[in-house]
C-alpha cells in the first residue's frame, strides 16, 4: 500500500470509531428513554440504532484489518473492540429469535460501556509479534471473543432475573416489574446464550491448544490465562451438567451466569494485568 | 348550527340506583326504543346507549324543541314520576355533552375506570343509531368518540394494570411464565373465589384445569365447568408435580401445604416454576413456601395490595386521559363552528361569483370581437378581484378565537355584505 492509501485509511478508520462511539451512544441513550416511557416507537428507533452501531463496529474493524494487515483483535483496544462488536451481534441474532422485553436496555450500555474502555485505552497499531504471526490467531481468539459476546448476553439476563425474582418475591411490584419480562423468557435467554457461549468457549480452548501445540510444542502449559479459562469453562460446565440433570434454572443459572462472566472479564483482563504469561500481548 | 342543540339526557350508577335503573333498562333490544326516540317531535338525530350501569340519550333537537320534557318522559316511562326525574336526571348540552360523552367512551366516568367494555357497548349502540337514527353530526360525534378512546388508551397506561383479584392474579402468571397456553391449573378446594380465578386463567389460554376436592362430587361438578378432571384430596402430591398453577380455596382450620412438603416434589418439578395462590380464609399454605427457589406465593392480602397500588396507578393516569379529553372536545367544538359557519362562507362566495358574472356579462358585448383566451383572461381576472377581496372576511369567520363568537360573527358578516337572511 502506498503511503497517501495508508493514511487515508487511517483517517477513515479514526473517523469510523467516533462515528461507532456516538451510534452507540445514541442507541442506548433510546433504549434507556424507551425504558422509561415504554413507548414501543422508540424501541424500533432504538433497534435501527443498534442495528446501524453494529454495521459500524464491523465496518471498523475491517478498517483495523487494512491498517494492520493482520486480524485486529491482538491489542488492549482491539479486543474490547471485538468484544463489543461480539455482544451486539449476539444480541442483534438473539433478537431475531426471541423477544425478550427491555434486553436491549442492558445490552446496549454494556456495549457503550465496553466502546468507553477501547476510547480510553491506546488505539495504536502495532506490528505483530512473531508468536502471533499465525492462521490460528483470527480463529482462536475471534471463537473465544464470540463465546465472550453470548456469555455477556447470559450475564445481562441473569440481572435482570434476579431483578424481577426479587420484585415477585417481596411482592412489591414496583418500576421493574412492569418493565422487566418475565421469569421464563429470561431463563431461555440464559439457556439459549449459555449453550451458544459454552460451544463456543469450548471451542476457544481446543484452538488455542493446537495452536500452542504448533506453536511451542505443548498443547498445554498452565499459563494463567490458559488456567483462567479452564476455571471458566469448569464453571459454565458444572451449570450445563447441573441444568441437564436436576433442572438447575431460575435463580441458581442466573447468579451462575454472573459468577461466570465474571470469571470470563477476569480472563480477559484481570490475567493480563496482574499475572502476566504467555497471552500478555495486549497491554 | 349553534351546538346548544346537542344535547344528552341519562341516568349512570353515580346518580341513579340500581332498583330504578333496572326498570329503565331497555330489554327488548335498540331498535324499538330508538324508532320511538327518532319519532319525537324536534329531534332530528338521535343515539341511544343502555348497559347495566347507564341509559343515556343523546339527540340533536331542532331550535325550539321541548327536548327538556320530551326525552326524561321517554327515558322514564312509567317507572318514575315527572316531579321525581331531576333527582336522578343529569342532562348536559353542547360542549359539555360532547365532553360527557368522551368521558364515558374513554372509560373515565365507568365505575371501575379504565375498564374496556364500554367502548364496545358504545360502538354496538351506534351501530343501531346508525341505521336511519343518527346524521351527520352524531355520525362524526360518534366516531370521533371512538379514536378519543383509543387515544386514551394509547397514550395513558389507564387500562393497563389489572384492578381485581383475579386479574391480579393473570398478571402476575404472566410475568412467571411468560404465555400461559400449555399451563396445567390445579384448584385445591371447589368454592366461588377459585371458579372465579379459574375462569380469567382459562381466557388467558390455560388448557388443563384439574379439581383436588374434599367431596369428590363437589369437585366432579366444578370440573365439568372447565371439561377438566377431579380427584381426590389425597392424591394431592402427585398432583404438585404436574401442576403450575395452584388455587387454593379450602375451608381447612389448619394449613394444608408446608414448606418441607414441597422439597422432594420441587426436585420431582426439576425445579419448573410453581405459582400458589392461597385465597382461603383461614391460609391454607404455609407462608414459608415463598422462600422456597422457584416457588411464589400469594395470599388474599398481597392481591389485594396489587389491586390497591394498580388502582393508585389508574388515579393517576386517569388525569392524563382528562386532559386528552378535553383537548378533543375543543377540537369537536372547531369541527361544529366549522360547520356553523360554511352556509355563509358559501353565501358569501355565491354573492362574488354572481357579481363577477353580472359585470362580466354587461362588459364582454362592449367589448368588441375576443378570442377564446382574451375571454377566459378576463374571467380569470374578474374572479381572482373577487376571491383576494373575500380572503380576508372568510378568514375573520374561520378564525379561532379564545371565546367563542362565532355567532355574532356571522351575524356581522351578514349585515356587511347583505347576505339573505335565511342562511343564518
Amino acid at each position: 500500500m502506498t503511503f497517501e492509501s495508508v493514511m487515508m485509511i487511517e483517517e477513515i478508520s479514526y473517523l469510523l470509531f467516533q462515528l461507532v462511539l456516538l451510534v452507540s451512544f445514541m442507541s442506548a441513550a433510546a433504549y434507556v428513554v424507551f425504558f422509561v416511557s415504554r413507548r414501543d416507537q422508540v424501541r424500533t428507533i432504538a433497534r435501527a440504532i443498534l442495528m446501524a452501531s453494529g454495521l459500524l463496529q464491523t465496518g471498523y474493524i475491517v478498517s483495523r484489518y487494512f491498517l494492520a494487515g493482520y486480524t485486529p483483535i491482538t491489542s488492549q483496544h482491539e479486543a474490547v473492540v471485538f468484544f463489543a462488536w461480539s455482544v451486539t451481534w449476539a444480541y442483534l441474532s438473539f433478537r431475531w429469535r426471541y423477544t425478550v422485553k427491555n434486553f436491549g436496555t442492558l445490552v446496549s450500555i454494556l456495549v457503550v460501556g465496553l466502546l468507553l474502555v477501547a476510547a480510553l485505552v491506546s488505539r495504536e497499531v502495532a506490528p505483530l509479534p512473531p508468536a502471533l504471526q499465525s492462521h490460528w490467531l483470527p480463529v482462536h481468539a475471534g471463537v473465544a471473543m464470540f463465546s465472550y459476546g453470548f456469555l455477556a448476553l447470559a450475564f445481562c439476563g441473569g440481572f435482570m432475573y434476579l431483578v424481577q425474582e426479587w420484585e415477585l418475591k417481596s411482592k412489591r411490584l414496583g418500576y421493574f416489574f412492569v418493565r422487566l419480562p418475565s421469569l421464563d423468557s429470561l431463563d431461555q435467554l440464559n439457556r439459549h446464550c449459555l449453550t451458544t457461549g459454552f460451544v463456543f468457549l469450548t471451542l476457544g480452548i481446543i484452538t488455542g491448544s493446537l495452536w500452542a501445540r504448533q506453536a511451542w510444542g505443548t498443547y498445554w502449559q498452565w499459563d494463567p490465562k490458559e488456567t483462567w479459562s479452564l476455571i471458566t469453562w469448569l464453571l459454565y460446565a458444572a451449570q450445563m451438567h447441573q441444568r441437564l440433570t436436576v433442572g438447575w434454572r431460575g435463580r441458581r443459572a442466573a447468579i451462575m451466569a454472573i459468577v461466570g462472566f465474571l470469571s470470563v472479564l477476569f480472563t480477559l483482563w484481570g490475567v493480563s494485568f496482574l499475572l502476566g504469561g504467555a497471552h500478555s500481548y495486549a497491554q | 348550527m349553534p351546538s346548544e342543540m346537542i344535547r344528552l339526557f341519562g341516568v349512570n350508577h353515580k346518580t341513579t340506583p340500581l332498583a330504578v335503573r333496572e326498570k329503565l333498562a331497555l330489554s327488548s333490544g335498540y331498535e324499538e326504543p330508538l324508532s320511538r326516540l327518532a319519532a319525537l317531535p324536534g329531534c332530528r338525530e338521535v343515539y341511544l346507549l343502555s348497559t347495566c350501569n347507564r341509559v343515556e340519550v343523546l339527540v340533536v333537537a331542532e331550535d325550539g324543541a321541548d327536548v327538556d320534557t320530551i326525552i326524561p318522559a321517554f327515558l322514564f316511562g312509567e317507572a318514575v314520576s315527572a316531579d321525581k326525574y331531576h333527582e336522578y336526571l343529569f342532562s348536559y348540552q353542547g360542549d359539555d355533552a360532547v365532553h360527557h360523552l368522551f368521558m364515558v367512551a374513554a372509560s373515565l366516568d365507568s365505575m371501575i375506570v379504565g375498564e374496556a367494555q364500554i367502548l364496545g357497548q358504545i360502538k354496538e349502540a351506534y351501530r343501531h343509531a346508525s341505521v336511519g337514527a343518527s346524521g351527520p353530526i352524531l355520525n362524526k360525534l360518534l366516531h370521533k368518540a371512538f379514536s378519543v378512546a383509543k387515544r386514551v388508551r394509547t397514550e395513558t397506561r389507564i387500562g393497563s394494570a389489572a384492578v381485581s383479584i383475579s386479574y391480579a392474579a393473570v398478571e402476575l402468571a404472566r410475568k412467571i411464565f411468560g404465555g400461559l397456553q400449555d399451563k396445567k391449573v390445579l384448584l385445591i378446594g371447589a368454592g366461588e373465589m377459585a371458579e372465579l380465578a379459574a375462569e380469567n386463567l382459562v381466557g388467558q389460554g390455560v388448557t388443563e384445569v384439574t379439581v383436588a376436592n374434599r367431596t369428590l362430587a363437589n369437585g366432579v361438578a366444578l370440573a365439568k365447568r372447565f371439561r377438566g378432571r377431579a380427584v381426590a384430596l389425597d392424591e394431592l402430591m402427585v398432583e404438585l408435580e404436574r401442576a403450575d398453577i395452584v388455587i387454593s380455596s379450602t375451608g381447612a382450620t389448619e394449613v394444608i401445604l408446608h414448606r418441607d412438603d414441597l422439597r422432594p416434589i420441587m426436585r420431582a418439578r426439576r425445579n419448573r416454576p410453581i405459582f400458589f395462590i392461597d385465597i382461603a380464609v383461614p391460609r391454607d399454605l404455609d407462608p414459608a413456601l415463598n422462600e422456597l427457589e422457584n416457588i411464589f406465593l400469594y395470599d388474599i392480602d398481597d392481591l389485594n395490595n396489587v389491586v390497591e397500588m394498580n388502582k393508585s396507578e389508574r388515579e393517576r393516569e386517569a388525569i392524563s386521559a382528562r386532559r386528552i379529553v378535553d383537548e378533543e372536545t375543543l377540537k369537536f367544538r372547531a369541527w361544529l363552528d366549522g360547520l356553523a359557519v360554511n352556509p355563509t362562507i358559501a353565501a358569501l362566495r355565491r354573492k362574488g361569483e354572481a357579481i363577477c358574472r353580472a359585470e362580466l356579462e354587461r362588459t364582454l358585448p362592449r367589448l368588441g370581437e375576443l378570442d377564446d383566451q382574451q375571454r377566459q383572461a378576463l374571467e380569470k381576472m374578474t374572479a381572482a378581484i373577487c376571491s383576494k377581496f373575500l380572503h380576508d372576511p372568510l378568514c375573520y369567520l374561520k378564525s379561532d378565537d379564545h371565546r367563542d363568537q362565532t355567532a355574532a360573527k356571522i351575524r356581522t358578516t351578514h349585515k356587511v355584505f347583505g347576505l339573505e337572511d335565511d342562511q343564518a
